[in-house]
């Protein structure tokens, strides 16, 4: 049995140190999560901004902010990555000349997290959005009516309220968006998926490789579970649970 | 209450009301719901406000914390007016946000549906103001809300969370939560309404409880017999205006207006 194993495939291209495999892997797989969180944080930003916009903004804010959300998406994320980086970094690149410095070299790296974060804002806008809505207006009218100001308002009973609201939604973004980062692949982030194309590749080892590529995203969510039942243990304190 | 009488007041004269109420006007679109109401409730008046539906009863009692901006009209509490100005559309907003705030935490309201805020235990909620906004050290914020907690019969639930509390158990919360910014009124829009049958009960004997200490209190309220024990001072709202006004013993004895005896007609 443990011979049939050992015959199986060959472990030792898994070795952390050359001519083994895993530490390239592990690199990537450190690319891919700096993406996601820097894209998902970026996201998160640009979500409290655009839901915050959409609910009180003015119909001008309201009307962009609707395309925003409306275009990213319709648009398949593949086709935003590839428009966004290399369309991106070339009107960057022409505005620099424009105000006449020279080229910018953007990482692969700024690159995607622009990217994703783009991406992951569209759909936080509109799960923020929605979990504003949930947080019953008689307990905002209760904190103005005991003298709170809006910023105490929002800070203290908003937030806190819709946060049982926006997990589920927040959670499922934040699964996404680790699997979006494989979409960099194609516009040559050395993240995870693109490394382990090269390894395989390099070793035709391809089997091997993709699944411990699948282990590792599998891991990634594995961890990411525990934490977000404890972050929604916490948000619905207030809750009764329904079965 | 031992001077149950609205002009048996104790003669000091330099004292300004506790709340007094200017010719409010509210148009809600094309309806107006309150045509130029006026009241004045002296220190220590237990005041209730009874009317039908649509009567502009807890529109008013909302204006008065500005929680509804009236459309015209002026709101004092102990004689400050709260600085108001006009949004240019026809309708009026608060000239001075931090006034406003001031004066908010000198009112305190009692809501229909609670509002408890969900996110905080029964003790949070209770706190909350007096930390926040007052800036009350927590840990005496924390020693007065037991107290209030065990006047209102909820020592037991400091800290649990609203949801899980009978409604009349949440209503007694809410109003240790009004109690803990120590108000120089208290505003009651309908504190029963939302309530079971056999749960007014108890949150009707806190009400009585805090209006025989001498508090303050404007309570909007559908129960007559309650309103006629404790109030010293009954309005009656129709059709957005005073319809008729005065000590609870001669509006409910011999109501002069049509429409208030056809109202105690049906309630009664």
């Amino acid at each position: 049995m443990l011979e049939w194993i050992a015959g199986l495939a060959s472990w030792e291209l898994l070795a952390l140190e050359p001519p083994g495999w895993g530490g390239v892997l592990l690199k990537g797989l450190a690319v891919s999560l700096q993406v996601a969180v820097g894209g998902y944080l970026v996201g998160f930003v640009i979500g409290v901004g655009g839901a915050t916009g959409k609910l009180y903004g003015g119909p001008i804010l309201r009307d962009i902010l609707d395309v925003y959300t409306t275009l990213v998406r319709a648009v398949p994320e593949l086709v935003l990555i590839l428009l966004l980086y290399y369309a991106g970094t070339d009107a960057l690149n022409k505005f620099m000349m424009l105000i006449g410095a020279g080229p910018m070299d953007i990482s692969g790296l700024v690159a995607g997290i622009f990217v994703i974060g783009v991406v992951q804002g569209a759909y936080q806008t509109e799960v923020l959005r929605g979990a504003f809505k949930a947080v019953p207006h008689g307990q905002i009218e209760a904190a103005r009516a005991y003298g709170m100001s809006s910023p105490q308002v929002l800070r203290r009973i908003t937030l806190p309220g819709m946060l049982p609201h926006a997990v589920p939604g927040l959670s499922n973004l934040w699964l996404i968006a680790t699997k979006d980062t494989a979409l960099l692949a194609v516009v040559g982030v050395a993240e995870l998926t693109l490394v382990t194309r090269q390894a395989g590749g390099t070793t035709k080892s391809y089997f091997l490789f993709f699944c411990a590529a699948g282990l590792l995203y599998l891991m990634v969510t594995l961890i990411s579970n525990v934490v977000i039942r404890r972050i929604e243990r916490h948000a619905r304190r207030g809750m009764p649970a329904v079965r | 209450m031992s001077s149950p009488q609205p002009g048996a007041e104790t003669g000091d004269y330099q004292t300004p009301p506790a709340v007094q109420v200017a010719d409010l006007h509210k148009t809600f679109g094309d309806l107006e719901v309150l045509k130029g109401v006026s009241l004045t409730a002296k220190t220590g008046d237990v005041v209730a406000i009874i009317g039908g539906s649509g009567s502009g009863k807890s529109t008013m009692l909302r204006c008065i914390n500005m929680l509804e901006l009236p459309t015209q009209g002026a709101i004092s509490i102990k004689g400050e007016t709260i600085d108001m100005k006009s949004d240019g559309r026809g309708g009026l907003q608060p000239a001075n946000a931090g006034q406003l705030r001031r004066i908010r935490t000198r009112l305190a309201m009692v809501f229909q549906s609670f509002n408890l805020w969900q996110h905080m235990t029964v003790m949070g909620n209770i706190i909350e103001a007096p930390v926040q906004v007052m800036g009350v050290p927590r840990d005496e914020a924390i020693a007065r809300a037991e107290k209030l907690l065990d006047r209102v019969g909820l020592s037991d639930k400091r800290d649990v969370y609203p949801a899980f509390l009978s409604g009349g158990q949440q209503q007694r919360a809410a109003i240790a939560r009004a109690l803990a910014v120590e108000p120089e009124v208290m505003l009651f829009d309908e504190p029963t309404s939302a309530l079971d049958p056999e749960l007014v009960g108890e949150v009707l004997a806190v009400i009585a409880d805090l209006a025989r200490e001498g508090r303050t209190m404007l309570l909007v309220t559908h129960e007559m017999k309650f309103a006629r024990e404790v109030a010293n001072h009954v309005v009656f709202l129709a059709g957005g205006v005073i319809e008729e006004e005065g000590p609870p013993d001669v509006v409910y004895s011999a109501p002069k207006s049509e429409r208030l005896q056809k109202f105690l007609a049906t309630v009664q």
